[in-house]
């Protein structure tokens, strides 16, 4: 085998098997030690909603994707450069999109009548013209496996567990990886368990060496990423879940209140419920509710008690959440209310993406109740964004919408370590005892923010009443005055919109502040867009990159901004509803480019797009 | 409950009395509540600064707009839960919900179910009237099967909940019943229900003088009060009735509660049973007890059996088993980072 390792500037490797291959596990080891090579990285784990999808079937396929180079990483790649399939099921659902001359490693040992004929392969495809396109390294990993292990008297199925592990193995010498982090990591998960920790350590080192030494049936290169120019400090990798509850518990300190999520389990929000139940060193309080519905109430009876209420879930479950949101809006209290959206509608697509609840979160409701949205872009955005929902949320008394999806909550990237002394603290102070002769009216307002006044159980004198029927502006009182109703319904809509001189200006994340086309997005197409128009832009094309952070209220620019380009073009992952919010509120002639496939944009679509757009 | 600091100068109706008017039709049973809740709040050392009521939907959940303590009017059903947060956040408040047999055993059955089964620390008081009132007279889910409504012109058909069975089967450990027109026996019953660590269940008979009148005469008017209703005490003997010779005895063959009269076919004081809180077989019977003629219902605290601590307590000492052990900073930066120079 030849030692040359070339050097590359990116690379895009998919690993796909059956869901009980280890795929994820595979696929976040190779991301791990990727990152601590201070390569760009974005990853993208692509699996079923069944938990174990009968063996060897085409929907029970699971994936794990990720691009790394050495320069910053912002999409998971269009193509795959590398395809690890680990079955004939896995290699039918992924190969379309393996780049042509791309390298796919198969396993030859699982490519078996019964697999073949589970996959709908008649023949098997190893060997024949179907993958001439392709750089084929068929190895019976199976067998190769079972060597590696014999040694630590493994039953044969707990024995072929470490597949994975080998082929990881085989990877991480392809690109010049290093094994010590996954070695550690092995030993740690399996500390109580050093059978199984020293037969998959075994099956990565046999991996590794076999690519050292094996000659391959074809020429395969050793590949060398370097690290990205990024800015100096510290840094880890971070999956959306993660930073996004880490930022709630940050703002739930700067705010200096107790955090208490109130969630119940869904698809693809558990994670959140998860990292924050084993907050408790933070002081976070979790409460698994019966339901979506008694996980908001709860949040908003912890508000009105004085904690920071936070409800997490996705589409389904926020449909259940929004009678109790109007309740939060007409008591006008803080609740940061999460949703990682997934494909809908209904059950829809449960592990996969979409952004196709804009509506809901900026109109879902009945009765005119306004509430400020804002949207994550990517992983490590999320910690900053957390923490602005909770800013805005204690701040302006009211619930805030923040919008993620499945591809942020589960994807990671590299996270450059924040200095949270440096965070600016925003301190909530509840109403104190009324002096003498004075009364207590939790709906006096804030002549700035129009926030009321927030006053606790346990104080006294701030004694008061509230619920869900309209309150009289001047006292809190039940109020059926129609004047009183117009004039309340009023005050709820200056107060979120007011919100927009709170906020920064829209920005232009590239090209100039006017021109023939803007190319308008928000959420988890950032990256994708962003590299369509630096491509197209590196074409010489006209065209810039706008990306809205605050999509209600807008930052108060963005009208102009808009109306500065010739032509906007909307790409988001739904029927259009950015498009159809930008053309309601500044009479625009926005342009939807729109994908539901429950995946993320590819970078050359947008590209195409942009290109139709401007030669239009 | 829990332990409050007492105010200095004993408190009393006034101070738990709001100056909005009471909105409820003429002759409706909560009047009689409210008034009982407010004269009976001061004698248990309450004060309305650490005071909250908690209603849903219905006219029963008006109730905390009445009361000058701390009040939320939530959602249909959702109290509970609402509840729930409130304890979280603050378990050392004296939390009272107030709902309704639609709000609480309908719509918000599963809330009620699982606040109970979680025994968060809350007195929940169910105005059960077996109608749905603020929504003109519709049937509820303890209305008497045939119940001809505007929704049932033909008569109800389903079969009716019984609150404290369902209280029971969902594990409260509280268990009580009262009526609305008794100001003697529903303070005792209040006040023991503020009294117990844990959810308390206290099912009020109540009547809609507009939807449903004398839907509980049967039960509660005073020339029949007497024989229908069972009025319980701990350690004491069941017996009741006008003559004061009847009573309830246990029929092992029938694996029933039955009742007897003393003195007749050879029954003596000795066969009847002794009433003990603390006996949930007991409790599931008495529960059901009235459902057949002739038979009295079950007044009073009809279980009670506190557990050792309570769900928001628990959840707080589990935070405070860790709180402070590790700072945020600390999880973030820790695992495996890498630094660009």
């Amino acid at each position: 085998m030849s030692s040359e390792i070339q050097v590359l500037e990116s690379a895009v490797v998919r690993f796909a098997g059956d869901s009980g291959d280890g795929m994820q596990l595979t696929g976040s080891q190779f991301t791990t030690s990727t990152a601590l090579e201070g390569s760009g990285l974005a990853t993208f784990p692509d699996f079923p909603a069944e938990i174990r999808a009968p063996v060897g079937t085409t929907f029970g396929v699971s994936a794990f994707q990720i691009n790394f180079g050495a320069r910053s990483i912002k999409t998971v790649g269009d193509h795959p450069d590398v395809l690890v399939a680990m079955n004939p099921a896995a290699l039918k659902t992924n190969l379309s999109n393996l780049r042509a001359g791309g390298i796919l490693v198969l396993d030859s040992g699982s490519f078996t009548k019964r697999n073949l004929q589970k996959a709908g392969y008649e023949d098997n495809p190893i060997g024949t013209p179907m993958l001439d396109d392709y750089q084929v390294i068929d190895l019976d990993i199976s067998k190769l496996t079972l060597e590696a292990v014999k040694e630590y008297g493994l039953g044969n199925k707990e024995a072929l567990r470490c597949k994975n592990m080998w082929t990881l193995g085989l990877m991480l010498w392809m690109f010049s990886r290093k094994r010590e982090p996954i070695i550690d990591w092995l030993n740690k998960k399996f500390a109580k368990k050093p059978q199984i920790a020293e037969s998959n350590v075994a099956a990565l080192n046999a991996g590794h060496a076999f690519g050292e030494t094996a000659e391959l049936n074809v020429s395969i290169k050793r590949y060398q990423i370097g690290a990205q120019k990024s800015e100096p400090g510290l840094y880890r990798t971070v999956t959306g879940s993660q930073a996004l509850s880490w930022g709630i518990a940050m703002g739930g300190e700067l705010a200096g209140l107790q955090v208490v999520l109130g969630s119940y389990p869904i698809t693809p929000a558990s994670p959140i419920l998860h990292t924050l139940s084993g907050m408790k060193e933070m002081g976070i309080v979790t409460f698994q509710a019966e339901d979506e519905i008694a996980a908001i109430c709860a949040a908003i009876g912890a508000s009105y008690t004085g904690s920071l209420g936070v409800t997490s879930s996705s589409g389904p479950g926020i449909a259940l959440k929004t009678e109790a949101l109007g309740l939060a809006i007409s008591t006008e209290l803080p609740v940061v209310v999460i949703n990682s959206q997934r494909g809908g509608p209904s059950t829809g697509l449960p592990t996969k993406t979409e952004q196709s609840d804009l509506y809901q979160a900026i109109y879902g409701r009945n009765g005119d109740a306004p509430l400020p949205v804002i949207a994550t872009r990517s992983p490590g955005d999320c910690f900053e964004v957390a923490i602005e929902a909770v800013r805005m949320a204690v701040k302006y008394m009211t619930p805030v919408m923040l919008l993620t999806d499945g591809f942020i909550a589960n994807a990671a990237e590299p996270w450059k370590l924040p200095d949270l002394d440096a965070l600016e603290p925003f301190k909530v102070e509840f109403a104190e005892t009324p002096a003498e002769g004075e009364e207590f009216n939790p709906f006096k307002r804030d002549p700035d923010t129009l926030a009321r006044n927030w006053g606790i159980p346990g104080v006294k004198g701030t004694e008061h009443r509230v619920g869900g029927i309209e309150k009289s502006f001047d006292t809190g009182h039940i109020s059926y005055e129609p004047a009183n109703h117009q004039k309340m319904t009023d005050t709820r809509f200056a107060k979120i919109d007011g919100i927009a001189n709170d906020i920064p200006l829209q920005a232009v994340d590239q090209g100039e502040d006017t021109g023939t086309l803007a190319v308008v997005g928000w959420g988890s197409t950032f990256g994708p867009i962003s590299e369509a128009v630096k491509a197209a832009r590196a074409d010489g094309l006209n065209v810039s990159h706008i990306h809205i952070k605050y999509l209600n209220p807008f930052p108060r620019n963005l009208e102009k901004l808009l109306k500065g380009f010739d032509k906007v073009l909307v790409p988001e992952m739904n029927a259009g509803q950015l498009k159809t919010v930008l053309r309601d509120k500044f009479l625009i002639d926005a342009k939807p480019l729109n994908q539901v496939s429950g995946l993320p944009f590819k970078i050359e679509d947008i590209l195409s797009a942009i290109r139709a757009e401007l030669s239009a | 409950m829990n332990e409050m600091t007492a105010p200095a100068q004993k408190l009393t109706i006034k101070d738990f009395t709001s100056d909005q008017e009471v909105r409820w039709c003429p002759g409706c049973g909560d009047y009689a509540i409210l008034k009982c809740m407010q004269r009976t709040l001061p004698d248990m050392g309450a004060t309305p600064e650490n005071t909250v009521f908690i209603s849903g939907i219905g006219c029963s959940s008006r109730f905390p707009y009445y009361m000058s303590t701390y009040g939320f009017h939530t959602i249909h059903g959702r109290a509970p839960a609402v509840a729930t947060g409130v304890k979280l956040a603050n378990p050392d408040l004296d939390v009272w919900l107030v709902t309704g047999d639609g709000d609480g055993l309908s719509i918000g059955g599963n809330h009620l179910m699982h606040v109970l089964r979680r025994d968060v620390d809350i007195n929940i008081l169910l105005f059960n009237n077996k109608i749905y009132g603020l929504t003109k007279g519709q049937y509820s889910p303890t209305s008497d099967p045939g119940t001809r409504a505007p929704s049932t012109p033909q008569g109800s058909i389903d079969a009716p909940l019984n609150p404290i069975a369902f209280a029971l089967g969902s594990g409260a450990r509280f268990a009580a019943r009262t009526v609305d027109t008794a100001q003697k026996h529903m303070p005792g019953v209040f006040t023991r229900a503020h009294g117990f660590k844990g959810a308390s269940f206290v099912e009020i008979l109540q009547n809609c003088i507009v939807y449903n009148d004398a839907t509980w005469a049967g039960v509660t008017d005073k020339s029949v009060a007497a024989d229908a209703q069972l009025l319980l005490e701990s350690g004491e003997k069941m017996i009741f009735g006008s003559e004061g010779n009847k009573g309830i005895r246990f029929n092992a063959a029938s694996f029933a509660l039955e009742v007897v009269t003393i003195g007749e076919d050879g029954i003596t004081e000795d066969d009847i049973l002794v009433h003990d809180e603390t006996n949930l077989q007991l409790a599931r019977m008495l529960a059901e007890l009235g459902g057949q003629e002739g038979e009295p219902m079950a007044m009073g605290v009809i279980y009670a059996v506190p557990a050792d601590t309570t769900y928001e307590h628990a959840v707080i000492d589990q935070v405070n088993e860790y709180k402070g052990k590790r700072s945020l900073r600390d999880m973030i930066y820790s695992g495996q980072t890498w630094t660009v120079e």
